[in-house]
């Protein structure tokens, strides 16, 4: 069953085209992985997707539901997608126990003490209900980032979108954060943009290559790093392995 | 000599205190109510259509490129001449409160402002809507960044609301006025009323700064100079 439908998006800033008709599909509780060159417009899709920023042409559907119509209630739809940013966006005058549970008090006007008692239970699955009480400015980047993470699960999504999530840390913080993400796989949708080759391989059910705002190519990750179809996008997983290693995450 | 000053003071005491009474009311009342409207006027300049925003600029121009005292003089003088009529300290307290209004909105927008971007986006992303971003989000960090610049508008006033003598409100200057028209002791009742004024900010930004610390949250506004500081 198809529970997100991204029809031909087109979006531009000014006179600049990022996005050129982008078209692809997710099964419930699939994890996909776009890469792609700076600048090609995938944080963009990402916004386009859940409306942050929207499109200027196409649909996005989730489960039947048509984000992109200006009549559907837009806040209501975000609830079922959760965001994770590449550098957290926590915030910044809530301990990380109350940026988990907030979502569920105001939006989902869930009790104080349940909100706080299901956000424990996030905070704990990511690691960190140790670090409940403190705040994101004592929190190192990893930890801000699985706080991130526990936030966006809270709210049941059923789709999370991930714009780079470890790209903003210390390399030996990455590896608490992918282990996280990977603990999700299978359990909730996720669109991760990454350049972790290593996540990508071993995690991803499709690899999406874009490039110049149009998805240059798709396929499994043994398609794709072992038998890509354009020379584009060999280049382009040659270079990103030599650069960022696809050893790594397992 | 200080005998003497001793008993002058306790002669003048009761006239001071009264003074002082109207110079706190004026500045609590219109410090408060400027501060709503700062508020209502900051989210209008930050987050208004075209129309809301350029009414909120032409308020805040218009308030901060006049004098004080033309304000109340208009409003005090003015008004009347089109049947408005005010008593002074009803005057007074609007004056100073619109006014106050006007510059609280600054230090409010530039405060909103600092708050990233990205707190928006990801409130948004949770499923809140505006308003609720902006309540729950925004203004909790907005309102710490400003206590700063806010604590000197509280000085500002407590000072300022003095130019209400001329406009009759007998607050503590205009009670030192009188004392010294009826005694000619010009310099010890206005040392005195300066050392009250003293006090009084001495005392006001010791409370204010309580109340920052208490309120304060690592990484927020003064919160995150201080520790930068200590490093
Ligand atoms: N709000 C905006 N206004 C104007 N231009 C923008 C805006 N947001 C993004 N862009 C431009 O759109 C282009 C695509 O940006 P986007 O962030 O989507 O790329 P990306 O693929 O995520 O790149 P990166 O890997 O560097 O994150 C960039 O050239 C960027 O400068
Ligand atoms: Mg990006």
């Amino acid at each position: 069953m198809t529970m997100l439908e991204v029809k031909d998006i087109y979006k531009s800033y000014g006179d600049v085209h990022i996005l050129n008709g982008v078209s692809f599909t997710m099964k419930k509780d699939e994890t996909k992985v776009i890469i792609g060159p700076s600048g090609t417009g995938k944080s963009t899709l990402l916004r386009c997707i859940n409306q942050l920023s929207p499109p200027d042409k196409g649909q996005v559907w989730l489960n039947g539901e048509e984000i992109t119509n200006p009549k559907s209630n837009i806040n209501k739809l975000r609830e079922k997608i959760g965001f994770v940013f590449q550098d957290f966006n926590l915030f910044n005058h809530l301990t990380a126990l109350r940026n988990v549970s907030i979502g569920l008090e105001k939006v989902k006007k869930i009790e104080k003490e349940a909100a706080y008692k299901r956000a424990m239970e996030e905070l704990t699955r990511v690691g960190l209900a140790a670090q409940a009480a403190q705040y994101p400015a004592q929190l190192s980047g990893g930890q801000k980032q699985r706080v991130g993470i526990a936030r966006a699960l809270a709210m049941d999504p059923d789709l999370i979108l991930f714009d780079e999530p470890t790209s903003a840390l210390d390399p030996e913080l990455i590896g608490d954060v992918l282990d996280v993400m990977k603990s999700l796989c299978g359990k909730v949708a996720m669109l991760v943009v990454t350049h972790e080759m290593g996540f990508a391989r071993n995690v991803a059910d499709e690899i999406i290559f874009m490039e110049g705002g149009v998805i240059v190519e798709q396929g499994s990750p043994k398609e794709m790093f072992t038998n890509a179809k354009m020379a584009r996008t060999r280049e382009f997983l040659g270079r990103i392995g030599a650069l960022y290693g696809d050893e790594e995450g397992g | 000599m200080a005998a003497d000053f001793g008993q002058f003071f306790l002669n003048s005491l009761p006239n001071l205190l009264s003074g002082l009474g109207y110079t706190l009311l004026l500045t609590f009342i219109s410090i408060a109510v400027g501060f709503c409207l700062g508020i209502v006027l900051a989210l209008g300049r930050v987050y208004g259509t075209k129309v809301v925003n350029g009414f909120c600029v032409g308020y805040i121009e218009l308030i901060r490129g006049t004098p004080l005292l033309v304000q109340l003089f208009i409003i005090y003088f003015g008004l009347p001449t089109i049947g408005i009529i005010f008593t002074p300290l009803q005057a007074a307290l609007i004056g100073l409160a619109l006014n106050s209004g006007a510059y609280q909105a600054e230090y409010l927008r530039g405060s909103i402002q600092s708050v990233e971007s990205g707190q928006m986006n990801a409130a948004r992303s949770l499923g809140m809507n505006k308003l609720q971003s902006i309540r729950h989000v925004i203004l909790p960090q907005a309102l710490r960044i400003s206590i700063p610049a806010w604590s000197n508008e509280f000085i500002y006033l407590l000072q300022y609301s003095s130019i209400a003598y001329i406009i009759q409100v007998t607050e503590l200057t205009a009670e030192g006025k009188f004392i010294a028209a009826h005694t000619f002791r010009y310099l010890e009742v206005f040392a005195m009323i300066a050392v009250i004024y003293l006090i009084l900010t001495i005392v006001s930004t010791e409370i204010i700064d309580r109340i920052a610390k208490r309120l304060s949250i690592p990484g927020i506004g003064a919160a995150t100079r201080i520790s930068l500081r200590d490093m």
